[in-house]
């Protein structure tokens, strides 16, 4: 194949990985746009491996790596729970950042390529920020996986003068960038690179201990990016369109997922990053110096609620990580059938941010055959609350909470939340009265509409529809 | 019981009603079980609860003491509750110096006032409750009271009336709606309404407050405005006297509305003042047939000129429902309502639970409710300071109705110089790229940025709900650095200058092993996760 034919195959990959992000705009076309997305990486890989840059003796090594890799991919996607997609995709993003530092080392070792003056600091600029950007990438999504798993904590590590170090980490990084470029040999130039590597790898790792198990949704939009622009790097590296195109199309749709969730929970995306709840400074969640919630929490049994799903006319369940941790969605999706049977109309409200990635509710309940056109988004549902006599909050708490549109003081103040106050009936299913994430009481608790079912989500659900099909 | 020495606690007593037809009776077996734990103690007469379905015995069980007549009631009792206002008999058996509690009405009975200031009496109104508290609406009997009777009202229009309520579609044919038409939306008003919604009647409302009409929409019925504008809130929950000109228009509409309705319900009273006559003679004729009207305003006179009070008369072949007794005509009901009601006020009178009942003026509910005070009269109560007058609903004021981008990023343009600054730094970066890169690097260059462009277009497409399996898919699709590893593998210049093949062989393979596993394991893990949206 010729090196035409093989760049003609790699617009046309170019065009189907565009046809499969468009596909995803609803879920009627999403599965062809996966299949576009899987059409056009067996055809940018095979246009590769018959094309002028492999010889035929490297194919029994590209033949053994992809059947290696392949298999291992293939088991991973088949047992993973949909619950733990958050960490298979932080596992994932890792892969990508780890595949970039080796290309780009491997690209600078190789002494084939020869070229000079400013085409060579170029080249060696996009080796130096690609091998940047896959080491970061590599450490963070590890470090998100763990957090992710449970297997490292979700508090905020914050090391005293963090913004400091990551500063002096930068200009280390800028001052053996200099370093690197001026080295006129590959070993000469090898210090440098390692060290950088290094001091990118600390520095993944340090941003990621120092944010919070709910801004983590953030987090993996954002690697969820620079996997991408690790992918564009390494196009530069290697003058190749596709990659270029294909890390553009991958960065930009991450960089958007993080806008999305930072105006979801009305933070600045620097501020997210820098770790901690609250402004830049990274002081710890104060609590709102607005009065103590006042009243009491009324709470209630599984079998008055089930009364009171059973009594309404129109329900909506507002889900939160609570419900993935309880993995208690089959159960919601068992009363909300029991429910629908009946007549009663039956609606999810999903929060942008409720779960530990975008989108990680719908999933959920997708995998729990909860059919997606009663599933809506935030800003679909949030006027019908006042026409709903119950809605039931399962294991969500700050994206509930009122004090974000009536107290301005609060620390979570102008984040868009479902005003589930509204409907006639709130019932929060919780296994106490602590507060949420951002250490904020929720006076949605003790409003007098609101009813509290303690416990655990996955076992009062169960009683729930216990005594509804009674 | 034991009923031997006088315990610590008052007494309190609930005599038969004696008012003529009178069901209801002020006290259940329930709320006496709640009574006693304040500390009183409680007495019934025999056979007081009889017409509301409350027995002696359950009585006895609640552990009230049932006394045979009358006269041991009162004459045992420190306070006595009652639903009507007492008659003269009644009074005269009162104790000296005894507490009443129960429905007075002291500007329509002044003579009652002078019997009880003879007795000494104590004496609480319930009808004299500052309605407007929004603590005392726990013992508001008169809103309990006539949403009971606006309840009522229906299920006597629906017995007088011949037809169903709800349209039907039977083999049979067609069933149209009955159209219902309501005056007032009080509380009675309100109850009647969604009553009749309830059965599947087409209802209309119409009140002189405007600020009711939303309350009427949310219990299904339809606002219908008279076509003039005047503001008939006249405090306290009740309307106002309008103007002449208004009730010519007023006039007006019902007249048409009562060609149209099969049913009127007429609610409309105004304090102290007989009821205002909205159904006039010349209307009713003009009703078809078989329709019905329930005046509820009967006992003030009537909002319908054709009115007989207490009864049920046909006229022009329309049947006039007059009854004054809505309400004790479902008398478990309003007694059990009435009753908890009662309990409210008795709560709110002996707050340590020691069985004393003391009255505080100091209270604005209470100062309202006591219209005699140990022989001396206390009515009218002074007016409330800061009585809400239309009683604005507090709602919450939104601190930013901020709507989270969907669709093109951010909303409305951005300010004039916010954009002429990034244009300039945009300008300048490439300003600098051009100046100084070589051809090949700005080729690529341009690649870049129009593809950040059209990934931006594309992914604010995407729907939210399929975020998740967006980053898997970007995630499958971003194992394309793999292209990188490939052509590093086994090039055709290996070998040359010295390459390190076997080095870069080792790590190509293993990247290419690494991309492999996202690549097949993203792909499939994304259908698996779009295999599971359904319909």
């Amino acid at each position: 194949m010729s090196q035409s034919l093989a760049t003609v195959a790699y617009l046309g990959a170019a065009i189907l990985f565009i046809l499969s992000l468009g596909g995803l705009s609803n879920p009627e076309t999403s599965r062809r746009g996966n299949l576009f997305g899987m059409v056009g990486m067996a055809l940018a890989v095979l246009a590769t491996v018959f094309g002028p840059r492999v010889s035929p003796a490297g194919m029994a090594w590209i033949v053994g790596a992809l059947v290696i890799g392949g298999g291992i991919g293939l088991y991973a996607a088949k047992v993973v729970k949909m619950t733990q997609m958050p960490e298979l995709v932080a596992l994932m993003h890792s892969l990508v950042g780890l595949a970039a530092c080796l290309v780009g080392f491997a690209s600078y070792v190789d002494t084939s390529i020869q070229l000079q003056g400013v085409e060579k600091t170029i080249h060696e600029v996009e080796i130096y920020v690609g091998i940047l950007i896959g080491a970061v990438t590599f450490s963070g999504s590890l470090i998100a996986f763990g957090k992710l798993n449970g297997k490292i904590g979700g508090k905020p590590l914050l090391l005293p003068g963090r913004h400091w170090l990551n500063l002096a980490g930068l200009l280390v990084v800028i001052w053996f960038g200099k370093e690197f470029l001026a080295a006129h040999d590959v070993p000469s130039g090898m210090l440098p690179l390692i060290v950088m590597t290094v001091i990118a790898l600390l520095f993944g790792i340090h941003m990621v201990m120092a944010i919070g198990g709910a801004d983590m949704p953030v987090v993996v939009s954002m690697l969820n990016s620079y996997s991408g622009w690790a992918a564009a790097a390494t196009g530069f590296m290697l003058s190749n369109d596709l990659l270029i195109v294909t890390g553009a199309l991958v960065g930009s749709s991450g960089a958007i997922l993080s806008y999305i969730m930072c105006s979801a929970m009305n933070r600045n995306f620097i501020s997210v990053i820098a770790g901690g709840f609250g402004s830049g400074g990274g002081t710890p969640a104060k609590k709102g110096e607005a009065a103590e919630p006042q009243g009491e929490a009324v709470p209630v049994s599984s079998a008055e609620t089930a009364e009171m799903l059973r009594e309404a006319k129109s329900v909506i369940i507002v889900p939160g990580y609570g419900m993935a941790v309880a993995q208690a969605q089959h159960t919601v999706y068992e009363i909300t059938k029991t429910l629908r049977d009946k007549g009663v109309n039956v609606r999810f409200g999903i929060h942008p941010v409720a779960g530990r990635m975008p989108g990680h509710m719908n999933v959920l309940l997708a995998e729990a055959k909860v059919p997606y056109d009663i599933v809506m988004e935030m800003d679909e549902i949030n006027d019908d609350f006042p026409d709903t006599d119950v809605v039931m909050v399962i294991g969500a708490n700050d994206i509930v909470n009122p004090s974000a549109l009536e107290d301005p003081s609060s620390p979570i103040a102008g984040m868009p939340v479902l005003e589930v106050w509204r409907a006639k009936t709130s019932i929060v299913m919780k296994r106490s009265m602590a507060s949420g994430y951002a250490g904020v009481d929720n006076p949605l608790f003790y409003k007098e509409n609101n009813r509290m079912l303690f416990g655990d989500a996955k076992k009062m659900l169960d009683e729930v529809l216990g005594a509804l099909k009674d | 019981m034991q009923t031997g020495p006088t315990p610590a606690g008052q007494r309190i007593g609930v005599p038969r009603e004696t008012f003529h037809g009178e069901k209801r009776v002020a006290t259940v077996p329930d709320v006496v079980e709640k009574l006693l734990k304040l500390g009183f103690t409680v007495a019934v007469e025999s056979g007081a609860g009889d017409a509301a379905h409350c027995s002696d015995d359950a009585y006895r069980a609640a552990g009230a003491e049932v006394l045979p007549d009358a006269r041991a009631l009162w004459a045992a009792s420190d306070i006595v509750l009652k639903v009507r206002p007492p008659s003269s008999d009644e009074v005269a058996l009162m104790r000296e110096g005894g507490t009443l509690i129960g429905f007075v009405w002291p500007a329509q009975n002044p003579d009652l006032m002078q019997q009880l200031t003879a007795r000494n009496a104590t004496v609480l109104a319930i009808d004299c409750l500052p309605r407007t508290l929004s603590r005392a609406q726990k013992m508001d009997a008169l809103t309990s009271t006539a949403g009971v009777s606006g309840y009522r009202a229906v299920i006597e229009a629906a017995n007088a009336f011949g037809r169903y309520f709800n349209g039907q579609i039977t083999a049979a044919g067609k069933v149209p709606p009955a159209k219902v038409f309501i005056a007032g939306a009080g509380v009675a008003g309100l109850a009647a309404i969604g009553t009749a919604a309830n059965l599947g009647a087409i209802v209309r409302a119409n009140d002189t407050r405007a600020e009711v009409a939303d309350q009427v929409k949310s219990l299904g019925g339809e606002f219908v405005k008279v076509d003039f504008e005047e503001e008939g809130s006249g405090g306290g929950g009740y309307a106002k006297v309008m103007s002449e000109g208004f009730q010519a228009a007023q006039r007006q509409m019902y007249a048409t509305q009562a060609k149209d309705a099969d049913i009127i319900i007429t609610t409309a009273l105004i304090p102290g003042k007989p009821a205002p006559k909205l159904i006039t003679a010349e209307m009713v004729q003009s009703m078809k047939p078989g329709s019905v009207i329930v005046d509820m305003a009967a006992e003030q006179g009537g909002n319908c000129e054709l009115t007989v009070p207490g009864e049920a008369v046909v006229r022009h072949g329309v049947t006039i429902i007059g009854y004054t007794d809505l309400a004790s005509r479902l008398a478990k009901q309003s007694s059990t309502l009435y009753a908890t009601n009662l309990l409210r006020l008795v709560e709110e009178l002996c707050k340590a639970k020691d069985g004393v009942a003391a009255v505080n003026m100091e209270d604005e509910a209470i100062r309202g409710l006591t219209v005699i005070k140990e022989g001396a009269i206390t009515w009218p109560a002074p007016p409330l300071k800061a009585a809400p007058v239309s009683a604005p609903k507090p709602a919450a004021t939104p601190v930013a109705e901020k709507k989270v981008g969907h669709g093109h990023g951010s909303s409305g343009p951005l300010p004039a110089k916010k954009l002429a600054i990034i244009f300039a730094v945009v300008a300048l970066a490439f300003w600098f790229i051009g100046a100084y890169a070589p051809a090949a690097f700005l080729g690529h260059f341009t690649v870049f940025v129009l593809a950040c462009f059209i990934g931006y277009m594309v992914v604010w497409n995407v729907t939210p709900a399929l975020h998740t399996p967006l980053m898997s898919v970007t995630n499958a699709i971003s194992s394309i650095i793999a292209i990188g590893a490939l052509v590093q593998i086994a090039p055709p210049e290996a070998g040359m200058n010295g390459r390190p093949d076997g080095l870069i062989l080792w790590m190509a393979f293993a990247a290419i092993v690494l991309t492999a596993i996202n690549m097949f394991g993203g792909f499939a893990v994304t259908r698996r996760m779009l295999a599971m949206f359904r319909k």
